[in-house]
Formats: structure tokens, sequence, C-alpha cells
């Protein structure tokens, strides 16, 4: 018995040291921790007990509050620090949070969740209408963002505020202006011209054909977005696929099936059934191999595109084969512009400050340099502007200044969009059509009527009321 | 540990005493709060990773949720509305088809190889049930995933072998074709697995049976067919349900091959496809858990019919 005691005693008082030791160490890191920071108050204090931990990046100024960011653009990083170094007020902290759809995903669970969404999120632009819907972002015009409205042109701005032009839920960073990309090598091996019409278009690709060529393009199933693109080109400033606008919500306006859409869809399907175009997917490695070995004469291609291509095996610089022309047009006395994706920073419902996030949104982006332009088309007509973009040459097209004569052009033409709120839904809906008419199964008019009546069934069982 | 032993030695002479029935009830008590505590790992395991979120999504499943109207709660409704949707009746469709297609082809080829392999005894027998294996101990998405690159257009030695003969192969992800390249990448997963089970039966039976057939004259066909077969009927009922089940809630194969299939495999390729579409695409939560339930339910018929037949008749085949 006695012993026990004794050794309890002992214990005890081995404790009883032990937290004075801590506390004394605990004090004295305390104490160093307020030298270095020079007596910052509780708050701020409190506030850097809730930063998150794991930035991709490096906070510069420690102190400052700071906004999380999810980004999947290849120069994130480099505009990430920039903006970092240049405020003390915010800082950001990046995450890769995966590119499309991979995030997509993730920022709808966090919405769904109602927690663990970032401060300000990348999203494309055709995604905004989706989330809009959802009350996941902030109308930022309540931050800031009419003091850089003038910053973009008017197509840009009706992409960004849907529909009614009162809100502006996102700050756009990078275009999609399209154009067709063309093989110097195929057109000059088998005497092509460059065609400025699609009828010239499907001549030069009869032409090609006889000639035993390859294919002169491709018309691929999965990948919706840029059937949409040839769509709007054809639909021109008239009445576009849909009709939205977030400022009467329930309202939809479907038009899937009109004569534009139509025509275009008949145009691509005859060209695949004359075997004049090929109808590899374009999201497969098969289609980058076929870029490669110049098996296509041309890809109709957003300005994106050749950065995405630069690891693909195809020589750049003296020896490339691809250049870039114009989007050939239906009308060419009334060209149309269109464009394929593209991506902006919305700041997200979640936010618990709105105002410092979208400081973030607006500057991230907002004073594009040559270090953060990467292969991206900017949105910010200052950047369009700038000398050192407009006369860059780029290696890809052999050297062309590819900006001057065909991507600022295509993008000054541009009129802006309107996307629907179930972007995802339509388009897998779309890809199921392409599937069906590229095959053979399915005659082209008689396919759009039915998505239309597809598209309608399911607007109507989300509540819409279909125009 | 000896402490604890000498505390339950000294219990017994205390007891002695009570009534005999008491002692029984005290001390089933004590072997049922015993037994508790051995299930309770894998009882609270179960209990908050399946039978909390089963009934979590089952009162999601209630509810119903439009893009422009708010959430409401539609009870049935659902339900009701998956029964009817033609892309979730599609999906269900293809499964049961795959199924039917699969299945047999899968128990006829992993049965006639457990067959040779077992009435061989030689070293390319050791190393060919191995190398049949082998196909399930890849992961199902490299195994997709490379299945994807065999079927390629430009890449895949199957465009190369017809174009040996200036032809072109088939397409094997094309919309039309993608029905047969999915069977060949499950048969091939798990052809290998299933071997296994109806070998490891195989090597269960007494080998004075064998003896007996041929004393009595059965050749080696007659053995196999005759009386193997009928001896590992509960591994192939067994492979069954398995196969049943996984098809029904096939996934990853079609899901890996999608972006390299153009299109052919849309977003309500089969059930267990469209039900993640629909939460995480389509953002339609609610009606996901409906479907994800509405699989569970036909799954559960279909296996419990099946059992149910089975069990009636006694022996298969």
């Amino acid at each position: 018995m006695s012993v026990a005691t004794q050794s309890k005693g002992k214990s005890v008082k081995r404790t009883r040291t032990l937290v004075a030791v801590l506390a004394a160490s605990g004090l004295a890191v305390s104490l160093a921790a307020c030298s270095s920071s020079g007596g910052t108050d509780s708050s701020t204090k409190a506030a850097a007990a809730s930063k998150p931990a794991n930035c991709a990046n490096k906070i510069i100024d420690k102190d400052a509050p700071e906004v999380t960011l999810w980004s999947w653009s290849p120069t994130a990083q480099v505009a990430v620090d920039e903006f970092n170094n240049a405020h003390t007020d915010v800082q950001i902290c990046w995450t890769n949070a995966g590119a499309g759809s991979a995030e997509y995903d993730k920022f709808s669970t966090a919405i769904a969740a109602k927690k663990s969404a970032p401060d300000v999120v990348m999203l494309e632009t055709e995604q905004l209408p989706s989330f809009e819907i959802k009350g996941a972002l902030v109308d930022l015009t309540k931050y800031g963002a009419n003091k850089v409205k003038n910053d973009f042109s008017a197509g840009t701005l009706k992409d960004i505020s849907n529909g009614a032009g009162k809100g502006i839920y996102a700050i756009p960073d990078d275009g999609g202006p399209v154009a067709m990309m063309y093989n110097k090598d195929v057109f000059d091996k088998y005497g092509l011209s460059v065609p400025t019409t699609w009828d010239e278009y499907a001549a030069q690709a009869q032409k090609l054909k006889d000639a035993g060529g390859p294919a002169m393009g491709d018309w691929p199933s999965d990948t919706p977005a840029f059937a949409q693109a040839m769509f709007n080109q054809a639909a021109g400033s008239g009445k576009q696929t849909f009709a939205y606008s977030l400022a009467d919500k329930q309202n939809l306006g479907l038009d899937i099936n009109s004569a534009a859409n139509k025509k275009v869809l008949s145009y691509w399907t005859d060209l695949v059934d004359k075997k004049l175009v090929s109808t590899i997917g374009q999201q497969t490695t098969d289609f980058t191999s076929a870029l490669a070995k110049g098996q296509l004469a041309t890809f109709i291609a957003a300005s994106w595109e050749p950065g995405h291509l630069l690891n693909a095996g195809i020589p750049t610089g003296a020896d490339a084969p691809w250049r870039v022309a114009m989007l050939p047009q239906w009308d060419a006395d009334k060209p149309v512009q269109v464009n394929w994706g593209g991506s902006t920073y919305a700041v997200t419902a979640q936010s618990a400050q709105p105002k410092l996030a979208a400081e973030v949104a607006i500057g991230l982006f907002g004073d594009e340099n040559p270090k953060t332009i990467g292969a991206h088309f900017p949105m910010h007509l200052k950047a369009q502007k700038a000398d050192w973009f407009v006369n860059a040459t780029d290696p890809f097209f052999g050297g062309q200044a590819a900006n001057k004569e065909v991507w600022i052009p295509a993008a000054k033409g541009y009129e802006g969009t309107v996307y629907s709120p179930f972007q995802n839904y339509y388009y897998t809906q779309l890809t199921s059509l392409l599937t069906k008419t590229s095959g053979g199964n399915a005659k082209p008019a008689d396919a759009l009527d039915g998505l239309q009546k597809t598209i309608t069934n399911y607007a109507k069982s989300q509540g819409f009321t279909v125009k | 540990m000896t402490h604890a032993g000498s505390a339950v030695a000294m219990k017994p002479p205390r007891q002695a005493s009570a009534p005999n029935e008491k002692r029984s009830r005290r001390a089933s008590r004590r072997r049922h709060s015993i037994g508790w505590i051995f299930v309770a790992p894998f009882g609270i395991v179960f209990i908050i990773f399946l039978v909390v979120p089963l009934i979590y999504a089952f009162s999601q499943s209630l509810f119903s949720q439009g893009l422009a109207t708010g959430t409401t709660f539609t009870g049935l409704g659902n339900y009701a509305k998956a029964f009817t949707d033609p892309d979730f009746l599609g999906g269900v469709l293809f499964v049961v088809v795959f199924s039917a297609v699969l299945i047999p082809i899968q128990m006829a080829v992993s049965l006639a190889a457990a067959l040779v392999l077992d009435s061989l005894t030689t070293r390319l027998a050791k190393f060919s049930r191995l190398m049949i294996f082998v196909p399930y101990a890849i992961p199902a998405v490299i195994g997709a995933l490379m299945w994807g690159f065999l079927y390629s257009p430009s890449f895949g030695p199957i465009s190369q072998f017809f174009a040996l003969f200036n032809m072109s192969g088939p397409d094997l992800l094309s919309s039309g074709n993608i029905f047969g390249g999915l069977l060949n990448v499950v048969t091939w997963q798990w052809a290998g697995y299933y071997m296994i089970i109806i070998y490891a039966a195989l090597q269960g039976i007494d080998p004075t049976i064998y003896e007996a057939a041929k004393i009595d004259g059965a050749n080696a066909r007659q053995v196999a067919i005759r009386i193997k077969v009928p001896l590992v009927t509960a591994a192939l009922v067994l492979i069954l349900v398995f196969a049943l089940i996984g098809t029904l809630q096939f996934f990853t194969e079609p899901t890996v091959l999608t972006p390299m299939a153009n299109g052919a495999i849309g977003p309500a390729f089969t059930p267990n496809i469209y039900a993640y579409n629909l939460a995480f695409k389509f953002s339609q939560i609610n009606y996901a858990s409906a479907v994800s339930f509405a699989l569970g339910i036909i799954v559960f018929i279909g296996v419990y019919i099946f059992l149910f037949l089975t069990r009636k008749k006694g022996s298969f085949l």
C-alpha cells in the first residue's frame, strides 16, 4: 500500500513539472510569435488560426487575410505569385482541384454539402448559368465589377452577365475565338486553296478526296461544345439555341430544332456520309495522332487548342505544318464569329469574405503580361491591344502572327452566347445525337426534333416554363 | 492475464449456492454480451458505413429538387419517375442483356479452363493457371485503359493486323461494337477468378469417386461432365450470383472507356453510371438516390428469384 502511494506522489510531482515546462515553453512560443509579427491584435490572430493550411503556392504576406482559389490554369502559379507580391491586403491560397468537369463535380458536391467550397472558383463561361441558378455565385457588381466592365467587349459582357445584363457573375480570364487551323503541307501537296465559306470548304474536301488525300476535317461525336459553336455561327445574331435570363429564372426558350441548327447538322453529316471528313473523337489520343500524322487537312479549333498540342509531337517553328485562317462562313458578306470555351473566375456564395474574393477574381488576371498569358487568348481588351500580344508570333503556326491575323479579329466579331442552366445535361444529350447521326442511325432533322423534345421534357421536369 | 484467470476461477464456488436456472440465465447473458463484443467491431462499421448512409439516401430519395423550383417532398414520386424514365430503363435493359450474354460465356470459359487444369498435372498446368488468373490481379481501371489502347484504331494491334491485309479493322469502341468490346474486357478480367473458384471446388472432390467411376468404365469426358460438374454446382451457383450482382452494377469499365469511345458510352449507359451522372453532373442528388435504390431493388429481386429457383431444383445444370 505504502509503496503505491509513494509512487503515485512521485508521478503527480512529475506531471506538475511537465505542465510547468510546457506552459513556460508555450509562453515563450507565443511571445516569440508576438515579437516576430510586431504586435498583432487578437482579431487577426483569430483569422490566422482559421487560415487554410495547404496552399499550392507560397504566401508572401502572412498577416493578410487569405482567399482560397481553385484554378487549373497552366499559368495560375505565376499569376498567383504576382498577385501575392503586389498585395498586402489579401493573399491567395491556390489549389488545383482538377480541370473542367473534375473541378465542377467537386464544386457541385460542395454546394450540395453547403460547405468547403473555395472563395474564388475557375469556371468555364458555358457553365456559369448552371451554377448561377443554384445561387452558388455572387453578383460582383456590389464588389467593384462595374468598374472593370469597360475592360471587356460587349460579347464577353453578355457571357458573364447572363441575359438582362444587370449582374456580373464572373470575371473572364481567357476566351476561345474559333478559327480554322489547316495543314499547309497537305494543302500544298494537293493544291488546295484556303476556304473562306462552308461551300468552298465542302468543295475543297471533295477535291482532296478525289485526289486520294486524307480527310478534310473532323466531325466528332464526343465534343458537343464544338458542334454547339457551329450551331451558334449559323444562328448568328438571330435566334440562338437557348434564350435564358437569370432575371426571369423560370422561363427558358428552346430552339434546338431551328433551321440554322438543321442546316449545320445536315452539312456535316453529309460530309461524314461522303467520307470527306473523319469522325474521330477529339477527346481521344487517336485524334492527336491523326493531327500529328497529317491525316487531317483542317481542324476547326479555338484559340486555346495550340497550347494543348504543344507536346503532341507536332513540329513547331520553321517545320511547323499548321497555319491558321479565319473560320469559314455561311455568308461571306455577313461573317459571324463564335466562341468555344474560355474560362472565368467567380466568387462563391459560401465565401465569408466576398469583397476580398472579388478583388482576387478581378485582379488575378487583370493585368495580363507575357508571363501570365501562357497559351491563353485574353478577354481583357487592354491585353488584346498590347503590343507584345498583337505582334506575338506563334511557333506552332510556323511563326505566323496568329493573334493579329486571326484570333484578335475573330474575338472582335464575337457577339456573345446564351447558355442553358443545365449545359452538362444538354451536352450529354447532344453527344448521343451526334453518335446517332454520324453513325447513320438517324436523319439530322429528325434527330434535332427528337432532341428538342427530350430537352423540353427535361426542362419541364426541372420546373422551367418552356417558351 | 493470470490474474484475470484466477478471478474467474474463484467465481464458481460463490455461485454454487444460487439456484441452477438462475445461474444458467446469468451465464447465457454473459455469453450473449461476450458475443456482442465480438460482433461490435464489424457491427459499428456496418451501421456507420452501410445502414446509416442507406437510410440517409432513402430519405433523400423521397424529396424532389428542380433547378427552377425548390426542394419539395414527393414521397415515392421519384421511384414512379425512375420506373418510367427511358434513360434508366434503357440502362437496366442493357445490363440485363449484357448479363444474359456475358454470364454464360464467362462460366463456360472458366469451367472449361478449370476442368482442363484439374486433369493436368504438368508444370505447364501450374503456369497456365497463374496466367489465366493474372487479369484478375490487374486493377479494373488499368485493365480497361489497356484495352482502350488495344482497341484504338490508330495504335491498336487489331487495326494493325487488319492493315497488313489492306483492310480496316472493326472499331470495337464504336457505338455498334461497344457491346462486344466490353464483353471481351469483362470476360478477360473475371474468367480467371471464377476459374480459381471452380478449380478449388474440384480439388476438394474425393479422388476415390474418380477411381470408382473408372472401374465402372467411365472415360475422362464422362468423369468431367457426369461427376465433376455436378459436384461443383455449389461453386457455379456462387459464381453466377457474383457475376449477376457485378454485371447489374456495371460501372468501372464503361466509365474508364467513355473518353476513348467518341460518344458511344452515354450518360445513362448503365443504371450505376446514370446515378453517378445524375448526382455529380446534373445536380439531381435526390433523383440519383432514388435511381440507386431502384437499382438495388432490381438487383435484390433478381438475385432472390435466382437463389429461390436454384434452391428448389436442388441442383443446377
